[in-house]
């Protein structure tokens, strides 16, 4: 389009100064502030990458990046595998009511992460919905404080993050699955393929750029995760539920350990943007 | 295509099982809201007392006027800066796309910190810009993104006729792009919309001393004062979770669009 040279600054303007000013920003001083030991009011003092290296010798640190990739497993993998089992049903199975489906398997992911965490503590509580069940069937060794116990509470926090991406998951390979060539299929059926082998040697190979987005995504918010966090164990029992967000708010909120909390968050932001980069690099290779 | 009879029961059963997995835990909080329980008296009162007791009516309108001035204010700029990176050519619009690319990629934890002090030093927070333009700033990171992708693919030929008829660029926009690009500015108005209403750590950060206390904000609190109600409790979580849920039920191929299409970069 023809215009004068001066114009598309102007339409750039409004937003690219909003974006520089509270998102640009910030992120720079959250790095130089991660170099400096401050409490949030008096001054400050240089330490360099004193609050990095804590990353590695403080343990409440290690351990909650260490829960931060357990909940990886449950936010990104497990879903991976039951999304890819379901999508292929749902591409490939002849099955009615797909519309509805998809509608009910998204909604976790259109529901603020507070109700989500308000309706799973209520299911895990001492006398909530789970127990109640597990007593109903006579597995009443089995009804434990879920939310108050140091080796089952990471998981069952992990259980949530399996609940609420599973549909985004099983949603973004339908599209990709969608858009592979139905005669394939039928070939391979009258040669007899199950829909087992069917799947590992057809489908699974070519949604590869779809798998890469679901695990990018799942993966950025199983790092990112607070909300949930927040709501369900405050990061307890003990440290036993703490995660790297949550550990930035509490150091800059309320322990004044600004700078150790802007390290923490630098190093997350570092870590979501390696991740992004390496899985990009993965699928920008052509297939075979 | 082929499929035997019991594959098919099978898959039947595996999509309800599934289903229920998805339904379980919304059915659980809607029934414990409906329920009458010691503190609640049940059905739809239970819903009129966390309204006025929860103050849920309250926290909700706090909600939903943060979330008009980040929609509304989010969508005009990504609509100008897309516009401008999606048909104009112009130095540096490669390193403009590059940050906002960037912007997608950083998490809210890395900039809230700074983004608390700086504002205090300004005498900022506990207002509405505290907790506005942050979340506007990171919505425009999408919707320029977004919205430069719908003006890319936009027909050349419509773009060059007006143009040789003596439209600006800017009627060109406005009478033209815009109304053809309806549903790729509702996509992105919804959106903004469901996660300025989720969000949780901007306004928890940004207004400690609570007065714009955010709808999720206020149930996240609630639990602290009122360890026994329950039920005012997901009547609380049933009005926060409401508005995104309807607008989802209603227009579900937007946003299953837009998470989708908008998780694939070019």
């Amino acid at each position: 389009m023809r215009h004068p040279r001066h114009l598309p600054y102007l339409y750039l303007a409004p937003g690219l100064v909003i974006f520089a000013a509270f998102v640009l920003y910030p992120l720079a001083r959250s790095a130089q502030f991660s170099l400096y030991a401050w409490d949030g009011l008096g001054a400050s003092t240089w330490v360099g990458l004193a609050n990095y290296a804590d990353l590695l010798a403080d343990p409440v640190l290690r351990a909650a990046f260490g829960h931060a990739f357990v909940l990886i497993g449950f936010f990104s993998l497990v879903p991976l595998a039951l999304g890819l089992a379901l999508a292929a049903i749902l591409t490939h199975g002849r099955v009615r009511g797909l519309g509805m489906f998809r509608t009910v398997v998204f909604l976790p992911q259109v529901i603020a992460m507070v109700v989500v965490a308000v309706a799973w503590r209520q299911i895990y509580a001492p006398d909530g919905t789970l127990n109640t069940a597990l007593r109903a069937i006579g597995l009443d060794n089995l009804a434990i404080p879920w939310l108050g116990d140091y080796t089952w509470t990471l998981p069952a926090v992990g259980v949530v993050g399996t609940w609420v991406q599973l549909g985004l998951v099983t949603v973004l390979l339908m599209a990709g699955m969608a858009k592979l060539p139905k005669e394939m299929y039928e070939a391979a059926r009258i040669d007899g393929a199950g829909p087992v082998r069917e799947f590992f040697a057809m489908t699974a190979p070519n949604v590869r750029a779809e798998m890469a987005v679901a695990l990018t995504l799942t993966i950025i918010a199983a790092l990112k995760t607070f909300d949930l966090v927040y709501v369900t164990t405050g990061g307890g029992p003990g440290n036993s539920t703490t995660v790297p967000a949550y550990e930035v708010y509490t150091r800059a909120f309320r322990e004044g350990a600004v700078g150790s909390a802007a390290a923490i968050a630098v190093t997350l932001a570092i870590l979501i943007f390696g991740i992004n980069l390496i899985v990009n690099k993965l699928v920008d290779r052509p297939a075979g | 295509m082929i499929v035997s009879r019991p594959e098919r029961v099978m898959n039947y059963v595996v999509l309800l099982v599934f289903a229920a997995f998805a339904l379980a835990p919304i059915l659980v909080i809607l029934t414990t809201a409906l329920a009458p329980s010691t503190t609640s008296p049940g059905g739809l009162a239970t819903f009129a007392s966390a309204w006025t007791q929860g103050r849920f009516g309250h926290y909700l309108s706090v909600s939903a006027l943060v979330a008009v001035v980040v929609v509304t204010t989010a969508t005009l700029c990504s609509i100008l800066a897309g516009y401008a990176l999606g048909t104009m050519t112009f130095r540096g619009s490669g390193i403009v796309f590059s940050l906002f690319l960037l912007g997608l990629m950083i998490p809210t934890e890395a900039i809230v910190v700074p983004l608390f002090y700086d504002l205090r030093g300004l005498g900022l927070t506990n207002t509405l810009w505290a907790v506005a333009f942050p979340q506007i700033a990171q919505s425009i990171a999408f919707g320029a993104y977004w919205m430069r992708a719908y003006f890319r693919a936009a027909p050349r030929a419509l773009i060059e006729a007006a143009t040789l008829d003596g439209a600006s660029p800017r009627r060109v926009l406005w009478s033209i792009l815009v109304p053809i690009g309806r549903p790729a500015v509702t996509t992105l108005v919804l959106l903004t919309f469901m996660w300025t209403w989720n969000e949780f750590l901007i306004p928890l950060v940004m207004s400690p001393n609570g007065a714009f206390r955010t709808a999720p904000l206020a149930l996240a609190l609630f639990k602290g004062q009122h360890v026994e109600a329950t039920g005012l409790l997901a009547a609380g979580a049933v009005l926060v979770a409401l508005p995104v849920v309807v607008l989802y039920l209603f227009l579900q191929r937007h946003f299953i669009r837009g998470m989708i299409e908008g998780a694939v970069r070019e």
